[in-house]
């Protein structure tokens, strides 16, 4: 009751504040008339009854403000008054307004950026129906998420924790819509997987496990939402249409929700197709195969159902897996990870740099608002005559420190606003950037409530942390004493808060410094070292024979005559075929065994060897040095008996010698023996980061594949060479889908995580040397302008330059050293993190130390610059005639 | 003029509710009938009844209205709520009680002891 009267009072009061003011000075006004009538009756004249009525009365202003007060009414009253005050002295001073606001805007739009990523892969939960319960199953110690098509039948049926299991995986085909067949990117799914991440078409039905009946069983597609805006005009009579996926006809079923992608959050899929047609998608039907792991699962748990309790559940099957098939499935085990980046294959770096970055992100927020802070003290140490005024003329030191924080707030949640305006607009970019080439990847990184939310607390927080700072010297403030001397003095204070703001600020900046310079060399290096392959002066054509209808026996012959027509093209060296180019997406790899061995389970195995299916001159199309041995040619074929060229690393796992491994032998899973003819130099295979891998190289003529890329060594202009080779593979086959692409380019998507390890640092030590460059120049600046008076009588008194100088930035170049100094240590510590993540980054590298000593010598001297100008240039004549 | 006697701070609001209590008041009303009751024994600086006016206000212990008053000027009116009097006649307990205990030690002498 006394609480909704007192809301009432108060709500009345801001709504009708002058009425309420007015009432009360009808009021007050109408008691001091009462007194004059008693006034009046004792014979007093009735202007001296007034007179003495309003003296009576006592302090009318007072009482009026207080009587507010106690309305419940100051508040709100003081709040826009407070507002406006700031808003006036804001804009009396634009240089610190705008400063301050930058500076806020850069912290807070990193954040803002930096927290949208945390949250789009990290926090949220994929955009699913009860997306909570969904689980990946991964595999082994490894946390593997690629399992065996029969192991998942084996886990759907014989599991009691699930409600469903689906299988997924993601592959390329080419689509035929009735024009040019187009390669397009879609997930072979089992037949329950829109059933179990319980998702409703947008048009027309799903396909369901009622649909599966063996291979090849189930002519189905479903597309997604964009893809059918892109490429079939939204035309909503779609369903039901034929299209051809590989030359074989599919119906279109229907269309997915918008914003629907399965649940690999980098991957938009252009359709969905049923996996039991994987000899249809893919040429090749790897579902019978135990060991051929290229399956993802994703399954919703039952409820009431833990996670621990799933995982023993999954174990007892691993048991009998192990039991029934010791040659496959041996020792192997089985866990649960949270989907959505491909398990903790993807999930883990991912979350340890985004972690980092956020990290990073925080510091730039911490350098703002320690930056804001010594800015905010240095404006309240030069406004302190006009405080040290207000209390004096009777204000409340509560009033003051209101206003300051205020002024405080004002500049953070403006900064903080344009922060998010910016970071928004980044994100936006980058949510439709397509990183790899010819894969659709999704970053669906936009900004959303819980971000907004996010970044104006933060905004609003460091306003009030950067408003505190000059607290003590208003609480300390004695009005007397700054009125009388002109302005506080603190000569004789060693160090006071402003300064160790200052070094924390620049030691932050300087870890940014570091990290950002440790990331850019590690990329250039990563750029410049032995890949085992020359990426310039190549092209790559990537095409699947499969596509375009080719199986079986017609493959080789087809592959050969694109080889024999790229190679008939003027400027062409060498034209070689690959299974799949090394450091692209997707890897094959198989184990190999000791020519003495006899036992095949995986368990023996002597290596497990990245594995290429090449034709011949591969090596020499692909610039990989053959250090021994010969290469393939064309009679290496199924007559004669198995070959292999193998790497060095190769060579040592397997026969522990580099120079003897020619005419060696080992043996493949199926027990085959295969001698070595040809050493290779070692490369990078899977990731530049990676550890040094086995390889072997297979006649493509003994391995046949329909899986085709052609590199075609030239030095010819990229743009010329491609038209030449699209006319002539258009030639030989109309029919066949390809793309074509320089080596170099298709190399992003393996360069792809460095990239973006290295611009986000390089942005975030950007942003650093900002925060520096103004924190530096404000400080000096302020204690030049401070110490302008006495740096004037010094040249009046013949000081020398060197000697103006120190006195001036003496103390800010100090602090500079140290926290340049503390910054540098901590960042070589920190930049071990990132060498996980950046490929070759060492912080002891000479070059990078020079570096931020450098930059920060640079940025010292930058910010320096102005102040030092200023205090050299200060005329004492003018200087003493001011006060 | 009678010798006049300081406020004891608090007491101010303990006051106004007994003025008003007798029958609605304006606030000048509320000071005169102050003055009546204690025979002018307490001083009250007339600008400082509003900010505790409005602070029972506030609390939902009085309530207000605009009328005429019997100078035939315009002012406004307060009376006691349900709330109010029961406030009133707690404090007047506790006060009574406070004030007998204050009695009593002030008046104790070396004998009873």
């Amino acid at each position: 009751m006394r609480l909704f009267a007192s809301l009432r009072s108060a709500a009345n009061s801001l709504f009708r504040r002058s009425g309420t003011n007015n009432e009360l000075d009808e009021e007050l006004r109408s008691h001091i008339q009462h007194r004059a009538d008693d006034l009046e009756r004792t014979g007093l004249s009735r202007a001296e009854a007034d007179r003495r009525a309003c003296v009576e009365f006592g302090g009318y202003v007072r009482f009026k403000e207080e009587s507010h007060g106690a309305m419940g009414t100051r508040f709100v009253e003081h709040l826009i008054s407070d507002i406006q005050i700031g808003l006036r002295s804001l804009r009396k001073s634009p240089g610190f307004t705008l400063v301050a606001i930058a500076t806020l805007a850069l912290g807070i739009g990193a954040n803002a950026v930096v927290f949208s990523i945390l949250n789009a892969f990290i926090l949220k939960p994929l955009n699913l129906p009860g997306a909570e319960s969904l689980y990946m199953i991964e595999r082994g110690k490894d946390n593997s998420p690629m399992q065996s098509y029969p192991d998942y039948v084996d886990l759907r049926d014989g599991n009691r924790s699930f409600d469903g299991l689906a299988a997924y995986q993601i592959s390329p085909a080419g689509l035929d819509t009735g024009g040019n067949p187009t390669p397009a990117w879609l997930y072979e799914v089992s037949g329950n997987y829109f059933d179990v991440l319980g998702t409703k078409p947008y048009l027309g039905r799903f396909f369901h496990t009622s649909d599966e009946h063996g291979p090849n069983s189930s002519p189905y597609i479903v597309l997604s939402y964009n893809y059918w805006q892109s490429h079939f005009q939204a035309n909503p009579a779609v369903a039901g249409s034929t299209v051809l996926v590989n030359k074989h006809p599919f119906t279109v079923l229907g269309v997915a929700q918008p914003g629907f992608y399965g649940s690999e959050l980098f991957y938009a899929p252009q359709f969905w197709a049923p996996i039991v047609d994987q000899e249809q998608i893919e040429g090749w039907n790897g579902l019978n195969s135990r060991g051929n792991r290229s399956t993802w699962l994703v399954g919703r748990l039952k409820t009431g159902i833990t996670v621990s309790q799933a995982t023993t559940d999954l174990q007892s099957i691993a048991t009998r897996l192990d039991k029934t098939y010791p040659k496959e499935d041996s020792q192997i085990s089985f866990s649960l990870a949270r989907p959505g980046l491909a398990g903790d294959m993807l999930g883990g770096p991912v979350r340890a740099f985004v972690t980092a970055l956020m990290l990073l992100a925080g510091l730039i927020l911490l350098a703002a608002c320690a930056n804001l802070g010594s800015l905010f003290a240095a404006r309240t140490a030069d406004r302190s005559r006009e405080v040290a005024l207000r209390l004096a003329l009777g204000s409340s030191r509560n009033r003051i420190l209101r206003q300051l924080l205020t002024e405080a707030v004002l500049v953070s949640l403006t900064g903080g606003a344009a922060g998010i305006a910016c970071g928004v607009t980044l994100l936006r970019w980058l949510s439709t950037w397509q990183p790899v080439p010819n894969f659709p990847i999704n970053l669906p990184v936009n900004a959303d409530a819980r971000v907004y939310l996010v970044s104006m607390l933060l905004a609003f927080a460091s306003g009030l942390l950067f408003g505190l700072v000059p607290l003590r010297q208003v609480l300390r403030a004695n009005p007397y004493q700054v009125v009388k001397s002109g302005s506080t003095s603190e000569i004789g204070r060693r160090f006071s808060f402003r300064d160790v703001l200052l070094v924390i600020q620049v030691a932050v900046c300087a870890i940014l410094v570091t990290s950002s310079l440790v990331a850019v060399r590690g990329l250039m290096r990563s750029l410049h070292s032995n890949f085992g392959f020359q990426p310039q002066n190549a092209m790559v054509v990537d095409t699947d024979l499969d596509m375009a209808g080719y199986n079986g026996d017609r493959v080789a012959p087809m592959q050969r005559r694109m080889i024999d027509t790229l190679q008939s093209i003027p400027g062409t060296t060498a034209v070689g075929l690959t299974d799949r180019a090394p450091l692209s997406l997707g890897w094959n790899t198989s184990v190999v065994f000791d020519d003495n061995a006899t036992d095949f389970s995986m368990s023996k195995a002597a290596a497990e060897s990245m594995t290429y299916m090449v034709s011949p001159a591969y090596l020499q199309a692909a610039g990989t040095t053959l250090l021994s041995g010969r290469d393939f040619t064309w009679h290496d074929d199924r007559n004669a008996p198995r070959v292999a060229i193998v790497n060095r690393e190769f060579a040592r796992k397997l026969f522990h010698t580099e120079t003897n491994a020619i005419g060696r032998y080992y043996r493949s899973l199926d027990g085959s023996r295969i001698q070595v003819v040809g050493l290779v130099e070692d490369g990078k295979y899977m990731t530049l980061t990676e550890d040094q891998q086995p390889a072997m190289f297979l006649p493509v003529l003994q391995s046949p594949t329909s899986a085709t890329w052609l590199i075609v060594r030239s030095s010819r202009d990229p743009q010329q060479l491609a038209s030449a080779m699209e006319t002539s593979l258009h030639a030989l086959d109309p029919g066949l889908p390809f793309t074509i692409r320089t080596w170099t380019k298709e190399l992003n998507s393996a360069l792809f995580a460095s990239r973006v390890a290295t611009v986000a640092l390089g942005v975030l030590g950007g942003l650093g040397a900002m925060l520096a460059i103004t924190g530096i120049f404000g400080m000096a600046s302020y204690s030049v302008s401070k110490r302008l008076r006495e740096l004037g009588i010094r040249i009046a008194l013949g000081a020398q330059r060197r000697e103006v100088l120190s006195a001036a930035l003496g103390r800010s170049l100090r602090l500079l050293t140290i926290g340049s100094v503390v910054g540098v240590v901590l960042g070589i510590a920190a930049t071990r993190v990132l060498a996980y993540i950046v490929y070759q980054a060492t912080p002891r590298d000479p070059i990078v130390l020079a570096g931020v000593v450098l930059a920060m010598l640079l940025l010292g001297l930058l910010a320096t610059w102005i102040p030092a100008a200023r205090a050299l240039s200060a005329d004492p004549l003018i200087l003493l005639r001011e006060e | 003029m009678p010798e006049q006697a300081q406020l004891i701070p608090g007491t101010l609001d303990l006051l106004i509710l007994k003025a008003v209590s007798l029958g609605p008041l304006h606030g000048y009303g509320v000071l005169l009938r102050i003055g009546q009751i204690s025979g002018s024994a307490l001083l009250i600086e007339q600008g400082a009844l509003y900010p505790a006016l409005f602070r029972l206000l506030r609390q939902g212990l009085l309530q207000a209205s605009w009328g005429i008053s019997e100078n035939n000027r315009r002012a406004k009116f307060y009376e006691l709520t349900a709330e109010g009097r029961k406030r009133l006649d707690e404090q007047t307990e506790g006060w009574n009680r406070s004030a007998l205990a204050m009695a009593s030690v002030l008046a104790a002498r070396p004998e009873e002891i």
